[in-house]
């Protein structure tokens, strides 16, 4: 605990972080707990207070097929996508690190993607992969009808995990790559005079210094498959084919705004918020702890 | 370190362009599509040459869509974002860090949590609230038994309802707290003995010092601001304060699949889209990545 | 300039004492050092003074007006920091008027007294640098220039001098003692390097683990030492101290060896800790009376430090590089009116 000085006017304190409170009590935690106040009551369809219905939105959830499905294809997205998008980062950050020559440029361009919206994202690659345009339907011109995500869940499926993957690990390379550059060089000198080639010296010596980015990655990336999916999904596919897509965070949009019935979105957000809060949580006490102990 | 690993160095080259070609493919792809016109672009697979169409796919789009006050919207979003977002975030992090008070580690977690959640998952009820601002106060007030008659105030279709929520967030206030932490206690003591109170101390020492962590922050929250989807989409059914990047889902007609999009034409709006954040990023290149780090961390 | 006047200063931090039962009177145009090793709290007392810690109890006047409750400004103190905390994004000209910019004072004035200090700092040509582009000294100066800008009542150094090379370490206390002089300041300067005290002090205040252990000119404390802590830490090379037991009233043994003293009260049979400085051993053939046991010469050009054991206890002897030493036994005469006699268990001094 370092000495820190302070200044005594502690009303002027107040004042200074009084905007702040105000937006996240508003923007935040009221709707937050208005969400949870919507999940343990159902509206009556013609209007009047809610009534408290205290789990009964939750047991119909889990009684529901198609809620099911959508969870279990959130997961195989994640799964996929998060997979996909570190390995193709981790490999990205270990030949830039390199700093052969070029280095430069390959940093800069790898991590563009950033940049750029999920939607746009979405709609370039729909494009890419579309049934009937783009690149990949040329196959269809050799096996007739093997890539067509209009009509095939799993290719629809695809579809998004490699859009999703392709901005991911933008964001990965350059956490990778910090890491890989903060450790220190002698220690990779060492190895190297010890006789350690390049693989493996990523193997030994690289990799069990990342493995609190990694860890702290596979929680962003996890996160970020749950949540920020929905640019992607809703320019691509729209939840389909036949609900192929139909990851959580959308069949709450899908259920809350077209279909009007706020109490099950709100149940299924609240699910939502207990998987994201959880996965946030680990990070910070795993990760965290770890980081420090270095 | 020189080593002498003539394979490797092959290897490593030929992933790398491998995976620059992964990264930069479909920027470049929708570039190209965006040039040519609608039998060229619908040939399968689409030829890798730019086109002739560019100017013409491009004021199509911009009329047919009113991309112009579109991204306008974008822009002055953006921007309300990144402005509100460095000054609220810097007031909030000098209180937390610079004064003792009882509350203090209660709201810096209070705000701190809000990381946690991002507006996707709230996203209903925040549209509750926005469509009457008031409501959490007139309820609060309800309970405590006073009934006073406070007015509707209805933020949809306008800049503040674009704007606020999005600034509602805890990313800049950590990015200035870790930053603020890292400033020698001297610096402020030799501030005070000089005789600056708190308000002195901030503009003249502290925000000054600041700037790279600015700039960064103002990058990310650019990005961040222009590339927002499921919000805008919600909150404006007006096309006078409709966005850019939701923009795009108007450029899909009807339900996915149902009907191919024009796709020079969508690819000539998703370019328009993608790079006004792209030439921040680029500008910006270095502030950004040493801020992105520092905010996750 | 400024009296100042501590009075039962204690500070604590919950239940940790960090400073005890302090109490002082500085005169004004005094150039006070306290001294004392890492810990011993000297840089907190300075900070009480200075108005950057809080005071737990006790009462501190400048000019006899209490202060305890005042802000840094309002204090009429300027302190140099140990690293130097100027401000990075800041000219030279700017860090060293920023004081005067808070107060108010008009841009033509403060440039014309900012041009005033750089001159007694000689720092003219510097003026529009920032801290980064200076070297130590010169960042030193202008710190103590941001200082001299307020013409201050007081004067505090924390360790300002700890971050600098030797050479420069030994041209900057010059320089700080002749500004001090030159302005009639009172200054009250924190070091853990004696040597440096002992140099700039008009009078020493020594502190060990929260408390005053002696207070007094340089001459004084270096010849009579109120405890055994002061004894070995004032003086280099450090004092001898050494565990002996009282045999009679002029008699003392370390081991083996008597020594003669001066005529004392004691106990026969008493522990006593027996104090001598190793300038203060001569090397006398003639003598049979103590003797020496040699194992390790240090030899520093104009002096020879012998290192080795009296009655099995560490001992050191200063000897000039004339006479030529070997290893091994030395017969040694040591003046009994050069013996320091400290209580075994108190550490404090016994006045002969």
């Amino acid at each position: 605990m370092s000495h820190r000085t302070y200044f005594s006017n502690n009303k002027l304190a107040a004042l200074l972080i009084a905007p702040q409170l105000l937006l996240i009590f508003v923007f935040f935690y009221w709707p937050a707990s208005q969400a949870i106040y919507w999940a343990f009551t159902t509206q009556p369809p013609f209007g009047g207070g809610n009534e408290w219905v205290g789990l009964q939105n939750f047991k119909e959830l889990f009684n529901d097929k198609v809620y099911w499905s959508s969870v279990f294809i959130s997961i195989k997205f994640g799964f996929y996508s998060t997979s996909l998008s570190m390995i193709l980062s981790f490999i990205m950050a270990l030949c830039v690190d390199r700093q052969l020559s070029g280095y430069r440029l390959y940093r800069f361009a790898f991590f563009l993607p950033y940049a750029i919206a999920a939607p746009a994202v979405g709609l370039a690659f729909r494009f890419i992969f579309a049934p009937d345009a783009g690149f990949v339907s040329a196959i269809n011109q050799y096996f007739p009808g093997l890539w067509n995500p209009a009509m095939n869940g799993s290719d629809a499926l695809v579809l998004i995990v490699i859009a999703n993957s392709w901005k991911m690990a933008a964001y990965n390379f350059i956490f990778m790559l910090a890491a890989l550059q903060s450790i220190p060089r002698s220690v990779i000198e060492a190895a190297a005079m010890d006789g350690a080639s390049f693989l493996r010296r990523s193997w030994d010596i690289q990799l069990p210094f990342l493995t609190p980015t990694f860890f702290f990655l596979l929680v962003i990336n996890i996160t970020e498959s749950f949540v920020d999916s929905f640019g992607i999904v809703d320019i691509t596919t729209g939840g389909g084919p036949a609900r192929a897509t139909d990851l959580m965070v959308y069949k709450i949009y899908t259920d809350g705004f077209k279909g009007l019935d706020y109490s099950m979105a709100a149940a299924q957000s609240i699910l939502l918020m207990i998987v994201v809060i959880s996965l946030t949580f680990v990070q910070f006490r795993f990760v965290e702890r770890r980081v420090h102990y270095r | 370190m020189i080593e002498r690993t003539p394979y490797l160095n092959i290897l490593t080259h030929t992933v790398l362009i491998g995976l620059l070609i992964f990264s930069i493919f479909p920027i470049i792809i929708v570039f190209i599509a965006s040039t040519h016109d609608l039998p060229t672009v619908s040939r399968v697979p689409m030829t890798l040459w730019p086109g002739n169409n560019l100017i013409e796919n491009y004021s199509h789009v911009w009329n047919k869509s009113g991309f112009g006050p579109k991204m306008l919207n974008s822009l002055i979003v953006a921007s309300l974002v990144t402005a509100g977002k460095i000054m609220i975030s810097a007031i909030t992090a000098f209180s937390v860090v610079y004064f003792n008070y009882r509350l203090r580690f209660f709201c810096f977690w209070l705000i701190f949590i809000t990381l946690m959640l991002p507006l996707e998952v709230r996203i209903v009820p925040t549209y509750a609230v926005a469509a009457d601002v008031l409501e959490p106060f007139r309820t609060i007030l309800g309970w405590g038994g006073i009934v006073l008659k406070i007015p509707e105030l209805n933020i949809l279709n306008s800049y503040s309802g674009l704007v606020f929520p999005l600034v509602a967030t805890a990313t800049g206030t950590f990015l200035y707290r870790q930053f603020f932490l890292t400033i020698p206690d001297e610096l402020t003591e030799a501030a005070k003995m000089d005789g600056a109170g708190a308000l002195r101390f901030f503009w003249d020492v502290l925000l000054p010092l600041s700037r790279t962590n600015m700039a960064a922050l103002s990058t990310i929250m650019f990005v961040y601001a222009w590339n927002q989807y499921l919000w805008p989409l919600l909150i404006t059914t007006d096309p006078a304060y409709a966005t850019a990047t939701m923009q795009l889902q108007k450029i899909v007609p009807g339900p996915a699949f149902g009907q191919p999009p024009v796709w020079n034409e969508a690819m000539a709006a998703t370019l328009m889209v993608m790079v006004p954040p792209l030439i921040v990023v680029i500008l910006m290149q270095g502030a950004f990545v040493r801020g992105l780090i520092a905010t996750e961390k | 300039m400024a009296d100042i006047i501590i009075t039962q200063l204690n500070k604590s931090y919950g239940p940790n004492p960090a400073v005890n039962d302090l109490n002082c009177e500085i005169k004004s145009q005094e150039f006070v050092v306290i001294l004392g090793p890492s810990g011993c709290g000297k840089s907190t007392f300075l900070r009480m003074i200075a108005g950057l810690e809080t005071i737990t109890s006790g009462e501190i006047r400048i000019d006899n007006i209490v202060v305890n409750d005042l802000e840094p400004r309002e204090r009429g103190c300027a302190m140099v920091f140990q690293n130097y905390a100027l401000y990075p994004h800041m000219t030279v000209a700017e860090n060293i008027g920023y004081a005067l910019k808070v107060s108010g004072i008009k841009r033509d004035e403060r440039l014309r007294r900012i041009a005033d200090v750089a001159k007694i700092i000689g720092l003219e040509d510097f003026l529009e640098r920032k801290p980064g582009q200076l070297s130590g000294g010169q960042r030193q100066r202008v710190a103590m220039g941001r200082a001299i800008i307020r013409e201050p009542k007081l004067f505090l150094f924390d360790e300002p001098l700890s971050n600098l090379d030797a050479k420069l370490r030994v041209q900057m206390r010059i320089e700080i003692r002749k500004l001090h002089n030159r302005l009639k300041a009172t200054s009250i300067f924190v070091t853990h390097d004696q040597i440096e005290a002992m140099t700039l002090a008009d009078r020493m205040i020594v502190m060990n683990k929260g408390r005053i252990e002696q207070i007094g000119t340089p001459e004084n404390i270096y010849r009579e030492p109120a405890s055994k802590f002061v004894a070995g830490f004032v003086g280099s090379p450090p004092m001898n101290l050494l565990g002996a037991t009282v045999i009679d009233r002029t008699t003392l043994s370390v081991g083996d060896q008597h020594i003669s003293i001066l005529p004392h009260q004691l106990q026969t049979g008493s522990p006593v800790t027996l104090g001598v400085r190793p300038e203060h051993v001569v090397l006398d053939n003639s003598t049979k009376n103590n003797v020496f046991m040699v194992d390790f010469i240090e030899d520093m050009g104009a002096v020879r430090l012998l290192h080795g054991k009296l009655g099995e206890q560490d001992f050191v002897v200063q000897s000039l590089s004339g006479t030529a030493p070997q290893l091994g036994f030395s017969p040694v005469n040591i003046a009994p009116h050069k013996i320091h006699l400290f209580d075994a268990a108190t550490g404090l001094r016994i006045n002969i």
